[in-house]
């Protein structure tokens, strides 16, 4: 006697549930009971399940009956003619989706030829399970399953071709593939959804060798020829947006060339790009700190008004101009008008990206790697046939990560590249590698891909072989020039008169509590004195009360705003912050009395 | 020769000269061992640690790295019956917290010479289970509250009573020593309670069933699961829970190696000297299980913080921090607002003496080079005279 639950709600008990069971399936199947419902039958705690409930992930599998599935040659054919879909198959009883509890009572095939009697479902494809980046992964079932996660995520940062229309569109920090390509070893799923029209990276000849020491740690090195043929160039735009706000009383923004006299007025070298309506012309080319849109605000009504205040009195300069790092050739224009009705100008800046060292770029096997040399064409190694490659990757990559795919998708790559045809790299259902070293040695190189090179600069042949193929490399949106930043002295927070933070703000690098306690460890005590000192102020002190004096400069007097002028008052070198925390005591109500004490 | 070595003996400690000594091959001529001595002494002044370099942020660190590579899960042992052991990073926090509430304590206890033979294995089983604690509850079968006159009737349980060798007696004598305020009639096979005082509510009978159920009736209080164990030769028994007071009472324990992992009781039965290398042991035996290597002298640093006030005392913002003088140092570790309104209140100086304080206004911190002062009085220059 088994127990019964639907929805985890005890309905009542059966005699025989093994039979029950097959029976609600077989019912299902035919679409007699709902096909929603999913049975399992756990034996062990003598139960049967029943579940209707929203909410389930379920996957549709391949009903087996005696070791023969029932999708058989005519459903394909007839699927590729449609003349049936996808609900046919379930309303026939061909493919039934199961959830998680049910699939415990299956035993699933991978593939057709290994079906047994015992087997009860057929996966539809093993590539299913896995999601639609990670299908991209060529040769996927031969890495291991961090890299594959790594691998997914990769692409999802690389650059392409993301809308035809990009000339029109103003997308904030779009980056363009120039010369994007097609995959030579490439999968079905690159097929399903139209991977062709919105390619990403680009087939490229890669070595596996250690050159020079400059490939160590994940770097890899370029051949500056094929940087300047085109490898890995990109464009970036970015737009800068201008709006003419409306304000309270009828005041309103104005996108012109602003006057010498309006407040704020930069030097006129900045606006000398501007034309006669304030905006700049396209293929100027701009860099840091010139203005490409010139706009000019009405007051501000939190300054003091003065008593004659002239009718048109000063307007402040609120222009659009470069940030720090900035530069390119103005691209494209657009004037027109927001929601509101107010006039919104959109100047679009384009930046042509060509390889340096910094860039980032990755395979599509979780490999990823920072340029780190640009090797003149010459200077590469190249094999007897004067070929050079384009990339050069480091060997020690390959054994902690496991990712055989990379090395076999350079086979792949290289018998598609030599053959002329597209090699088909799908998880789980690839060409077998066997079959590819044959076509390799009947296309005249050796079949374990590896070839004899030679030393670019000496002439001399490498005594080991090195292993050389194609690969498709892509080109990740991390790029140096976005990165970069210095800072010497700067601009400084208004409140704690501290370096500012952030790139865009030209801010510096924050020295924390760690990076203290390293120099504490060290004993070097000046030093650490020495980069706290960034808001360093003189503050006078009364000697008297204790207390921050004030230091008159036009008089050259000091005094104590307690107590009073015939006082002690003497100067002491502490960090703004400090003050500030002086301050924040006093507005609590407590009395930070300061002791001084001679440093000598 | 001894005369050699006994100059030295105030300048180098007890256990280097021993060590001379032992391992001084024979017929070794006077120069030769004065240069031995001078050489000894030589190395030993050069690894002295200088004044001036901060021990504290480096003991800190050396424990703190190895802690990011401590897993921060229980390890299972391959044993089979071992219990629960914190282990790893979790332990290493509960022993510097000072936490007085383990999550799982352990004793190990160490018999005395015929025991620890394991020759009376029913010796060694009897004594386990003299040790296991059993309450009330595990030796009754039924409680039962009569409302009509408010008595308790507990239905005992022979057969387990004979396991630990109980007679009703010793119940009843438990019961009247734990539980106040209530007679106890004994009835062979169950015990009535009828309660004192003539006023008695429902509810406070109810409390007094509640209590009674976890009255100890033989047994130490605390321990929970007895296990003997062969560890190399002899036979000990591993406890869960602890309660070391009372164990080394016992006559069959040999009280110069039973220990706990609890670093209060420790402290408590032992003392303060005795916490302290418990600490060390401790804390040495969680780095040494996960395979790092910590040297010994930054643990012995952080263990000396924690005892030099008298007690044993966590690093926590309630232990070792607030016992620190500066008012800035201890507010910008934690509650900074009440300790300044404390501060303000009283009207506490903070001198500035430590690191904290010194990097907070931006003035050299008394670690290291800055250690030092001028001794130099600046003189005007003779030109402006």
């Amino acid at each position: 006697m088994a127990e019964v639950y639907l929805n985890s709600k005890f309905v009542g008990n059966v005699d025989n549930p093994l039979e029950f069971v097959q029976k609600l399936r077989d019912e299902r199947r035919k679409s007699i009971i709902p096909q929603n419902l999913n049975v399992y039958y756990n034996e062990r705690a003598n139960e049967v399940l029943l579940e209707t409930s929203k909410g389930r992930a379920r996957r549709p599998l391949i009903i087996v009956k005696e070791g023969i599935p029932l999708l058989t040659e005519r459903h394909i054919k007839q699927l590729e003619k449609n003349e049936i879909s996808w609900s046919d198959l379930i309303k026939q009883g061909v493919i039934e989706y199961l959830d998680a509890a049910e699939e415990e009572n299956t035993l699933v095939a991978f593939f057709e030829n290994e079906l047994t009697l015992e087997h009860t479902h057929l996966e539809i494809t093993p590539l299913a399970m896995l999601g639609y980046c990670t299908s991209l992964v060529p040769y996927g079932n031969f890495n291991q399953s961090t890299r594959l996660n790594a691998g997914s995520k990769n692409q999802k940062q690389a650059l392409g071709f993301y809308a035809s229309n990009f000339a029109v569109r103003m997308d904030m920090d779009v980056n363009l593939l120039h010369y994007s390509q097609y995959p030579i070893v490439n999968t079905i799923m690159h097929d399903i959804s139209d991977y062709s029209k919105h390619t990403s990276g680009q087939n490229i000849t890669i070595a596996i060798m250690s050159y020079k020491g400059y490939n160590m740690e994940d770097a890899i090195i370029l051949n500056k020829g094929s940087i300047e043929r085109g490898f890995g160039r990109s464009t970036y735009y970015r737009p800068s947006v201008a709006e003419e706000l409306r304000y309270a009383g009828g005041l309103i923004d104005q996108i012109c060339t602003p006057d010498k006299d309006v407040k704020g007025y930069k030097t006129e070298k900045d606006y000398r790009f501007l034309e006669d309506d304030g905006i700049i012309y396209p293929e100027a080319k701009v860099k840091e700190g010139d203005v490409v849109i010139g706009k000019t605000s009405p007051p501000r009504f939190l300054s003091s008004m003065e008593e004659y205040s002239l009718a048109s009195s000063t307007r402040r300069e609120s222009s659009v101009n470069l940030k720090h790092g900035e530069e390119g050739i103005v691209d494209f224009v657009m004037i027109t008008e927001n929601e509101e009705g107010n006039r919104l100008i959109q100047v679009r800046l384009r930046d042509e990206r060509v390889p340096e060292i910094g860039d980032k770029f990755t395979s599509r096997h979780g490999q990823k790697g920072v340029v780190g040399l640009i090797v003149p064409q010459s200077d590469m190694p190249f094999s007897a046939n004067g070929i050079v490659p384009d990339l050069i990757f480091s060997p020690h990559g390959i054994p902690s990560r496991m990712t055989i795919s990379h090395l076999i998708e350079m086979i792949a790559g290289k018998v598609g590249a030599l053959a002329g045809r597209y090699v088909n790299g799908t998880t789980f259902d690839a060409e077998p590698e066997e079959r590819l070293r044959k076509e390799l040695l009947s296309l005249g190189f050796r079949e374990s891909g590896v070839e004899t090179l030679y030393n670019g600069q000496t002439g001399e042949q490498y005594q080991a072989k090195i292993y050389i193929g194609s690969m498709y490399y892509l080109k990740l949106k991390h790029m140096v020039a976005n990165k970069i930043h210095s800072r010497a002295r700067g601009p400084i927070q208004l409140l704690t008169r501290q370096p500012t933070e952030g790139r865009a703000k030209e801010g510096g690098l924050r020295l924390g509590e760690m990076e203290k306690d390293t120099f504490v460890a060290h004993g070097a005590s000046l030093l650490l004195k020495e980069r706290f000192d960034s808001d360093r102020t003189v503050v006078p002190v009364c000697e008297n009360c204790g207390i921050i004096a004030v230091k008159d400069n036009f008089k050259n007097k000091s005094y104590c705003p307690i107590c009073g002028e015939n006082v002690e008052i003497n100067d002491i070198e502490i960090s703004y912050a400090f003050k500030l925390m002086l301050d924040e005591f006093k507005s609590l109500g407590i009395y930070p009395k300061l002791q001084l004490e001679s440093k000598y | 020769m001894p005369d050699i070595i006994s100059e030295y003996e105030d300048k180098l400690p007890p256990k280097i000269i021993e060590d001379i000594k032992i391992n001084l091959p024979k017929g070794t001529s006077d120069t030769k061992l004065r240069k031995i001595m001078e050489a000894t002494h030589e190395e030993y002044k050069n690894a002295l640690v200088n004044p001036g370099e901060s021990v504290g942020i480096i003991a800190a660190e050396s424990i703190g790295e190895p802690g990011t590579q401590m897993t921060l899960n229980t390890f299972h042992f391959a044993g089979v019956a071992e219990m629960n052991v914190t282990l790893g990073l979790p332990r290493i926090i509960e022993i510097l917290d000072g936490r007085k509430e383990l999550e799982n304590p352990m004793m190990e206890i160490y018999l005395k010479k015929p025991y620890a033979a394991g020759k009376k294995i029913e010796d060694l089983k009897s004594l386990a289970l003299q040790i296991k604690e059993t309450s009330l509850k595990n030796i009754s079968n039924e409680f039962t509250i009569n409302i009509a006159d408010f008595t308790i009737e507990i239905k005992l349980d022979k057969d387990k009573m004979k396991e630990i060798d109980i007679t009703n007696n010793k119940v009843v004598d438990a019961i009247s020593k734990q539980l106040k305020g209530y007679n106890v009639k004994d009835n062979k096979d169950s015990l009535v309670l009828k309660a004192r005082s003539k006023e008695d509510t429902f509810n406070e009978a109810y409390k007094a069933k509640e209590k009674l159920k976890n009255i100890t009736i033989k047994g130490i209080k605390g321990i929970s699961q007895v296990l003997p164990v062969k560890r190399e030769d002899e036979f000990i028994i591993i406890t869960s829970g602890s309660n070391l007071a009372e164990v080394l009472q016992l006559e069959e324990v040999d009280s110069y190696r039973t220990s706990t992992n609890n670093i209060f009781e420790i402290e408590h039965v032992l003392g303060i000297e005795a916490a302290r290398q418990a600490i060390i042991n401790e804390i040495f035996k969680v780095i040494e299980s996960q395979g790092l290597n910590v040297d010994v002298r930054h643990i012995m640093l952080v263990a000396d913080t924690m005892c030099v006030s008298g007690t044993v005392k966590g690093i926590t913002r309630y232990g070792v921090v607030s016992e620190k003088s500066s008012v800035l140092a201890r507010a910008s570790f934690e509650t900074p607002i009440k300790h300044i309104i404390n501060a303000a209140l009283v009207g506490e100086v903070d001198n500035l003496d430590s690191v904290v304080e010194n990097v907070m206004i931006n003035q050299p911190v008394p670690i290291g080079t800055g250690m030092t002062s001028l001794v130099v009085k600046a003189q005007p220059s003779q030109k402006e005279k």
